[in-house]
């Protein structure tokens, strides 16, 4: 597997801006970046481990955890606030159970479900809006989308 | 034969547009009807969306919001103006029939894929007529027509290709800012969904008048729609010679190249973005030297937003001063607002400056989606001012905005209702700001976290009138010191918030210090 990470790192070292292309392939491949390689990363970029945690804890983006099986963004910002994004978010939180209390800000996860603050997924004509595993959902109505999500969560 | 368009739009995709698709081939493939579907960009008017359209001898009529259970009935009934969904011929529309689409123009009209669609329509009319002109008058035009960068920064762009074209070096960049994350704007997103090609138009044009070779779009990761659509538009202008080696048949090179960052809002400022693009954290840089001069790489880079590269090619097809005609005073040429949040009718809609913000909400909008009345406006995402619903009679125009405190932005208009807490709103903008400061400067840094708690306070009627004037301070000197306007301009919603909202901000038993 680290022989195939670093062919797969390796191949953007020439790119402008490969570090961040390289940190996308890796994480599009396992899902998170792995701590593990990041002296592997900082190696063939000729930088510092430093400069690459740097980098991946700037990102929003790149985790250094798997995700749960459901990845769900909710949108925080101010088109989606004005229809009740924070209702979706009180509501998600309080039906299924997630640990962290400002979902506005943080991530929260149970086994099988992440939810993730977004700060505009450009659907603000039709907001509120989230995301479910990558798919855009627009004009979302709170009850139906955290019991939506609940059966999701229940299914794990 | 029907030929029926359906937007891929995002927006009309979040809302179901996918699930209308999948109906039409299914019950289509199912009967001998003989029908074409053809997935193009969004007209804009969202609220309509999923919004199918069938062309026959006379244009467009539209039908929407379409339903997937819907589609046998519509096809049973030959689309027939009777349909409960029909709404009549597109240009008829008024929502459609008072705007001026010229960068908009093609959007939800042609093939977004087909580069002969995109020249059938009138595409490539401003790179041919750029070729015909030497750099220096190509950039002459753009100086004449008066745009100025449509991202929020508002900056004369003739005189920022000017800077590029005069700068001496042997590689110079093109860098596209699609890193779109102002809350309440989506055109950027829609045009490089709807129309990519006048995007890479926009780009050619700009590097045969400014000596680059090499383009980029850094385009924010949360459309993967846009960059799906980027992707296969430039292969095809590859494959068409547009781009490569002899870029347009100029005798250049120009190529262009999609860059997707990481969910960082601070990236849409162009020193930010341009480390980011080099693979770094995206930490502002200091200014000057500026980006013209010394950009990617250290190069001289022209950083523009979508929608100023967009608005080139209408430029050089008709002519800087047509362009200089339209609009009021300084602020020229068209500017496609967006109408979001918490209104009945949300979408873009593309129209000269000078409309006043009241007719977008009120005529245009139709007020809110829950009916009750607008209390606050916030203009120009999260770095613009909170408007009070009777000071709506203000004309859309960088300088009037200017006057009061307040920017345009990127034309994004989000609507509130009376149930808003501007108190909330306020915290939220420190918040925000504390959350995606990049943490170079220290007002923008601690500034955004030390607002964010004195604001808490003042919510819950903690020494109020002591707390509000810290807040006040604190506004001051993030303004005074903040490396860029991500601190600099935090105090703006803030501010604003305060000024036409002050009972919000004073509990019941405020002036007595609270609990």
């Amino acid at each position: 597997m680290k022989k195939a990470a670093e062919t797969l790192i390796k191949s953007f070292t020439c790119d402008t801006g490969g570090l961040l292309k390289a940190l996308h392939a890796l994480q599009y491949q396992h899902g998170y970046i792995d701590p593990a390689l990041i002296p592997l990363v900082a190696d063939t970029f000729n930088i510092t481990k430093a400069e690459v945690k740097g980098v991946i804890s700037f990102y929003e983006d790149f985790r250094g955890s798997p995700p749960g099986k459901h990845v769900i963004k909710v949108c925080q910002a101010e088109a989606c606030q004005a229809v009740g994004a924070r209702e979706i978010t009180e509501k998600l939180r309080s039906k299924i159970g997630l640990p962290t209390d400002d979902l506005t800000c943080d991530t929260s996860a149970t086994e099988s479900v992440t939810v993730e603050p977004v700060f505009c997924l450009g659907l603000c004509s039709v907001a509120p809006a989230v995301s479910v595993n990558g798919e855009l959902r627009g004009r979302v109505d709170a009850e139906n989308f955290s019991s939506e999500i609940k059966a999701l969560e229940e299914a794990g | 034969m029907l030929k029926l368009f359906l937007p891929l739009d995002s927006a009309a995709v979040a809302v179901g547009a996918d699930a209308v698709a999948a109906e039409i081939l299914s019950v289509t493939r199912s009967t001998d009807k003989d029908v074409t579907l053809t997935r193009t960009g969004s007209r804009g008017m969202h609220w309509l969306e999923p919004m199918l359209e069938i062309e026959d001898e006379n244009g467009r009529r539209a039908f929407g919001p379409v339903l997937p259970n819907m589609v046998s009935s519509l096809l049973k009934g030959n689309f027939s103006d009777d349909h409960p969904a029909a709404l009549g011929r597109v240009e008829e529309i008024v929502y459609f029939e008072g705007q001026q689409r010229e960068t908009f123009a093609r959007c939800g009209v042609a093939d977004p894929l087909s580069l002969a669609d995109y020249e059938k329509h009138g595409g490539l009319a401003g790179l041919n007529n750029a070729q015909g002109l030497s750099p220096e008058s190509v950039c002459e035009e753009i100086l004449t027509s008066g745009l100025r960068g449509r991202g929020g920064a508002a900056f004369p762009a003739g005189i920022k290709w000017n800077t590029v074209r005069e700068a001496a070096a042997n590689q110079k960049y093109i860098v596209c800012n699609a890193d779109e994350g102002d809350s309440g704007t989506f055109a950027d997103r829609m045009i490089m969904e709807g129309d990519p090609f006048l995007l890479i138009e926009g780009m050619i044009i700009a590097g045969l008048a400014v000596g680059a070779t090499k383009g980029f779009i850094y385009l924010r990761s949360e459309y993967p729609v846009a960059k799906h659509i980027l992707a296969q538009a430039l292969q095809a202008a590859r494959a068409d010679g547009l781009l490569g080696a002899d870029a347009a048949g100029a005798g250049k090179p120009f190529d262009i190249e999609v860059f997707v960052g990481a969910g960082a809002y601070i990236c849409g400022e162009e020193t930010s973005l341009l480390e980011s693009l080099e693979g770094k954290r995206g930490q502002v840089r200091a200014k000057p030297p500026l980006p013209a001069l010394e950009g990617l790489h250290g190069k001289p880079t022209l950083v523009h937003n979508v929608i100023s590269l967009c608005s080139v090619p209408a430029i050089l097809k008709n002519g800087g001063q047509w362009y200089q005609n339209l609009g009021v005073g300084r602020s020229t040429g068209t500017m496609p607002f967006q109408l979001a949040g918490n209104i009945k009718r949300g979408g873009l809609y593309e129209v000269p400056f000078g409309i006043t913000l009241g007719e977008l909400v009120h005529d245009i909008g139709g007020g809110t989606r829950s009916g009750r009345p607008v209390r606050a406006v916030q203009v120009g995402g999260p770095l613009g001012a909170y408007l009070p619903g009777n000071m709506l009679d203000i004309k859309m125009d960088y300088e009037a905005f200017q006057e009061i405190g307040a920017g345009v932005g990127h034309g994004g208009i989000v609507v509130f209702d009376d149930t808003v807490d501007m108190a909330a709103q306020a915290k939220y903008a420190f918040d925000f700001c504390a959350k995606e400061s990049c943490g170079k400067c220290t007002p923008c840094r601690i500034g955004a976290v030390r607002g964010s708690e004195t604001m808490t306070h003042v919510i819950e009627h903690k020494d109020t009138s002591k707390n509000l004037l810290l807040v006040k301070d604190l506004c001051d000197l993030m303004e005074d010191g903040s490396l860029c306007a991500m601190g600099g301009m935090t105090p703006v919603p803030v501010r604003s918030a305060m000024k036409y909202f002050p009972e919000d901000f004073l509990g019941e038993n405020s002036e007595s210090g609270g609990r």
